[in-house]
Formats: C-alpha cells, structure tokens, sequence
C-alpha cells in the first residue's frame, strides 16, 4: 500500500513536469470518458429506427446533427461516441493480449534459449512469413464473426515481433553483470527474469504497447473494411470503412474524417503518454544530462513548474543553463 | 579446519569450431588446471597473476557461477566438508551469499541501474531469510551501508546517483548482508583511484577483524596481497606456480615467474632502481606450450622444460612451487 502510494507520487511528480504527458493521458482519458458515459452523451441512440427522408441522407451537419448523417441517415456523433467502446476495447484488450504472449514468449526464448528457445522462434518464423490480413480471415471465416472472436484472433497474431524484440534486448541483458550478481546472490532463473531482467525490458515493451494499441484499432479497421467485423456493433474502423465505400463520392467529409481523427487522437495521446511512463519505469532518462538543466533542478529540489521562470534566472547567473 | 578447501579444480572452455560448423564443439581450452588451495577461518588468500590467467574463472568456478561454455572438468570444492560440485543447482543455491558471496571484477556495474540500491541489497536477505519482513530488511540495509560509509538515506537513490566507489562499497556491502563465512574480493579496487583504493582495503581489512572474515582476494597488485593476505597462490597460465604464505613468497620466492613478477613492482627501499619487466605475452589458451608454460618467457629455462610440465611439489612444509627442481637449486 505504502509503496503505492510512493508510486502514484512519483507518477504524478514526473507528470507535473511534462506538460506533454499531461496532453497525452488528457487525450486519453477524455475517449475513455466518452466511451463509458457513450448512452448519455450521444444525442441519438444508434439502434433506435428513424424515419428517414431522402434530403437526411448524407446531410451535411447541422444544428440538428452537429456531424451531419450518414448513408442511412443516421447520426454521425452518435455512431462516433458508441465507436469508441468497440475500439478502445479492441484496442486495449487485443494490444494487452499480445504484449503479455509476447512478453513471455520473449522472456523464455531469450533468457533460456537452447531447445525452447530455438523452437518458439522457429513458431514466430513461422508465423512472421505468413501474410496476416489473409490469415485473420480465415481464422474469422472459420470461427463465426464477433467482438471477442476479432480481439481474439488480433491478439493472437499481434505479439510476433513484441517477442523477437523483446528477446534480441533479453540476450543482451542476460550478459550483464548484474544478472551475473543476481545469480550469485543464489537467485532462481524466476526470480531474475522477474526482478532483474524484466525491468530492463519494461520500457521497450511500453513503447510497443502504445503502437500495438493502435495498431490493433487499425487491424479491427481493416476487418471491418473486408466485412468482417462484428455487423452488430459500429467501430470506427466499420465507419471509416461504410465512409470509403459511399460517402466519398458524394464528398461527405463528414462521415469521413471524424472516425479518423478519433484513432488519430487516440494513438497520440498513447504516444505522449508513453514517452512519460517510459521515464518512470528507467529512472536514468530522468537525470540524463542531455535534459532540461531546469527540470532536473526541479526533480531534485521539489520545485514547482510555475517556479521555473525563477529557477533558470538563478541557474543562469551559475552558468548552467544555455 | 579449513573453511574451504580445493582441490584440483579444472575448469574448460568449450569453443565453437569454425571448420565444423556453428554449434559443433571444438577444442576444450584449459582455462583452470589443477588449481588446489584451502582457506581457514579468519584469514585471507591472494589470488595473483597476470590479465587471463584463469584466476576469475577459477573463483567463478568455486561459486559455479562459470557461462554457459564453461565446465569443471575434476576436481573438489569442500566447503565445510561438503563438496559443492556434486549439489543439485537448487541446493548451490542455498550457499551463494549466505556461505560465501563475492564482489566482482569491476563491481559499479554488478548494481542493476534500474532498481534502487537498497531494495538490491534487501534482495538477498529475503532470499536467505536473513530478514523476515521489508521492515527488518531496510533496517539491516541501514545498518550495512553505514558499515561501510555510506548514509543509510542513499538505499533510496539508484545506482546511477552514486560515485563509481559509493557503489563499490554499496557492493561490498551487498555481498555482507547475509554474514557470509567467505567473501571472495575480485580485483576490488581496480578502476578506482588511489584514495578510493585505500579506503576499500582498509574497509575489508576491519570488516575481516570484525566479522571473522575469510577472504580470498583475486589482484594483479602485489602491494595490496602484502598489505591484506596471508597465503598468496601465484597462478601463471592456468595453473599454480607458486603457492605459500606470505612471508615466504616475498622474502623467498622459488618459482621464476614470482621472482619475475616481484622484480616488475616498485620497491620503496630503493625507488629509483629501475622497473623489471618480463618480455613476451602469457600463452593463448588454445596454443599452451608443451612444457612447462612458462617457459617461453622464462629467463632460467633449460631443455626439459620445453617437454615436461613441472609437478607442483612441497620444498618446504606450506610451500609449493610447479619448477623443475634443478631450477630450485638456487
């Protein structure tokens, strides 16, 4: 408990100097916020049966319809804001599905190599020279088309190259002295894999995570776009892709660009985001001496960011900062 | 009785042979050959020799802490009459640390960069039930730092926040937590400064009164093994050249190599008498000569070295030395 607490100050302390990270959870947080309250936030609900008349289809926005209406009349922010459920869900779940097979994948091919080792990345091999797209059609065609089916099936192949990069970094680190020491001390292989090797490959699985994240909205996308996605749900992929197939050419930039500038603020909210939590779990980049002289005056002293303007005068008359 | 006593001990690496293709073995190189000595309780043992004379590997071999290419080929090592060779690798695990832990060769970097110094040094005494809750951990962890000159509130830094010789002390204050009978100092002091140095020694030298200590220090500094051991076991390409106390090695040095080697260091009763150092390079481990392996560098060889390897033989009780005994006769 107490420990947490120390984390969740250090979190907020490693924030509160890096207004990006802030934009970046912003970002995030504000779809999540909108895909938990969606039923009291859309204006329309998306299964309700409209009377639709032919100048509502396609109608550019309105009062009415702050994002216009798309092929069938419907209202294109109501679609929006229940999108974001299906993506985020996809998103987060398939991307965690794959970080954790890759991860583990990763961890036993690289720290135990030998036999294992060479049979699970003869697997990724494997699974690498297959085309993916081709593959997750079958595997839906096969097994009927549905929400968890399409996470499933995204996680499944997704954690391909989180494995070959994460053991390519865990045979490096297992040559490291400190692993070397962690044996000595009559460590179980577990016990460094767990204390010692995993926290050398956190911040590289961070970073992957946050691209998977994305990554994964766009293959739900891509699914959705050969009709394969789950028919009774909308994604925002299912409308980037319903977009492409009508609305384009009829110049309905309406239907078009919001599904794409949701994934668009999801994933750089991920990636501000991440480039934070990457400084938490490696406390070195931290103090590095590339940074900011002022920010690291800051983490050492406690000060607060609106006392920077003071702090570089005083680091100025030093000759620190530029 | 000796606290820890070898025998024999061979260590080989196994190589890839490029000719046979990649994963084939080829030739076995003898890092380790034959190396026997014992350590009793309280005292220290200096482990000397030129760069790639197989004292680290040896030391590893003690701990089976050897890379995956190297393997004990014979012999023993008791430690309190228990062989640590034939445990099962669950049972070795059990002595490293709580029975004998070691601060290695260039220590600074043995600290893992992202984990903070004090839950490093926590991390044995949980493993070894030296401490039973986190409480109890960081407050032995205090008690440890101090020991060794550090205060107590840096266990909460990480290692990068600390000076190379804060975090060799850290270090040796690590490989203490568990009360350990042996502690086995690999070049402990190399790549620090000369202050730093003597601050490390001194440091070892009072923990080893206080805490009944047996030390083995591996060095290349015969200045330090004067200073610190007791016994001194000089090794010369793999095996022993000379092993016997102190005393003897300094003021009766039989084998050439320890003559040689003792010329090549500074002398403070006559300062400006010129450095002795030994032409030629330790043998290749794939390219040992024959005889005796000293031999191509020796400065009193005859024919019979060039052929057989020397025993290593007792000239005097606690004394032994690998030359061929018309050599000796000096």
């Amino acid at each position: 408990m107490e420990q947490f607490a120390a984390l969740l100050t250090e979190i907020w302390r490693t924030f509160r100097l890096r207004p990006m990270g802030i934009v970046g959870a912003l970002a995030l947080l504000s779809v999540v916020f909108v895909a938990i309250f969606a039923p009291w936030l859309a204006p329309y609900d998306p299964d309700e049966r409209i009377d639709v008349e032919p100048g509502d289809l396609l109608a550019p926005p309105d009062a009415e319809h702050l994002l216009g209406r798309d092929d069938a009349g419907k209202d294109v922010l109501s679609q929006l804001i229940y999108g974001a459920r299906v993506s985020l869900t996809v998103g987060f779940v398939a991307s965690f599905m794959s970080m954790f097979i890759g991860t583990t994948v990763g961890l036993v091919a690289g720290y135990y190599g030998g036999r294992i080792g060479n049979a699970l990345m003869r697997l990724v091999d494997f699974l690498l020279v297959i085309p993916h797209l081709p593959l997750m059609l079958v595997l839906i065609s096969m097994w009927g088309r549905g929400l968890w089916k399409i996470i499933l099936v995204i996680g499944l192949l997704g954690w391909i190259y989180t494995a070959r990069l994460v053991r390519s970094q865990v045979l490096s680190i297992k040559e490291r002295q400190f692993v070397l020491r962690a044996r000595a001390i009559g460590a179980g292989s577990l016990r460094i894999i767990a204390r010692h090797v995993f926290p050398q490959v956190l911040p590289l699985i961070l970073a992957e995570a946050v691209l998977s994240v994305s990554g994964a909205i766009i293959a739900e996308s891509s699914l959705s776009f050969l009709g394969l996605g789950d028919p009774t749900l909308v994604s925002w992929g299912m409308m980037l892709n319903f977009a492409f197939e009508r609305a384009i050419s009829r110049m309905a930039w309406w239907f078009l660009l919001p599904p794409g500038f949701a994934i668009v603020w999801v994933s750089l909210g991920l990636v501000l985001m991440g480039s934070t939590l990457e400084e938490i779990v490696n406390p070195r980049l931290k103090t590095h001496h590339l940074f900011d002289a002022r920010r690291m005056v800051a983490l050492v002293t406690g000060a607060r960011p609106k006392d920077f303007g003071e702090l570089s005068r005083g680091l100025e008359a030093e000759g620190v900062a530029e | 009785m000796a606290v820890l006593e070898v025998q024999n001990l061979s260590v080989n690496y196994l190589t890839d042979d490029p000719s046979a293709g990649s994963g084939r073995r080829g030739a076995a190189l003898r890092a380790v050959e034959d190396v026997s000595f014992s350590l009793e309780q309280g005292r220290s043992l200096g482990l000397v020799g030129e760069s790639g004379c197989g004292k680290t590997t040896a030391m590893l071999g003690v701990l089976r802490l050897l890379p995956a290419e190297g393997r004990i080929v014979s012999g023993e090592v008791r430690y309190e009459g228990v062989d640590l060779l034939r445990l099962s690798e669950r049972e070795m695990r059990k002595y490293r640390w709580s029975k004998m832990s070691i601060v290695f060769q260039g220590a600074m970097n043995a600290l893992n960069p992202v984990r903070k110094v004090g839950d490093q040094i926590a991390e044995p005494l949980m493993l070894h039930g030296a401490a039973t809750d986190k409480k109890e951990a960081s407050e032995r962890v205090s008690e440890l730092l101090e020991m060794v000159g550090i205060i107590p509130e840096m266990a909460r830094q990480y290692p990068h926040q600390y000076s190379g010789g804060m975090r060799q002390r850290a270090m040796i204050a690590m490989a203490l937590s568990c009360s350990p009978d042996i502690l086995i100092a690999d070049e402990p002091t190399t790549a620090l400064d000369v202050m730093i140095q003597a601050q490390i020694l001194d440091l070892l030298q009072n923990l080893q009164q206080e805490l009944e200590l047996s030390i083995i220090l591996v060095t290349h500094d015969l200045g330090v093994v004067a200073e610190i051991c007791d016994d001194v076991l000089v090794m010369y390409g793999g095996k022993t050249a000379e092993y016997a106390s102190v005393d003897t090695i300094y003021n009766e040095p039989l084998h050439p190599y320890t003559q040689r080697l003792l010329q090549a260091f500074p002398d403070v009763d006559s300062p400006t008498s010129t450095l002795a150092s030994i032409p030629g390079y330790p043998p290749p481990l794939d390219a040992l000569p024959p005889g005796c392996r000293f031999e191509p560098r020796c400065h009193c060889k005859s024919d019979v070295c060039a052929v057989e390897s020397p025993p290593l033989v007792a000239v005097k009780p606690g004394h032994y030395v690998a030359c061929h005994p018309e050599h000796l006769e000096r």
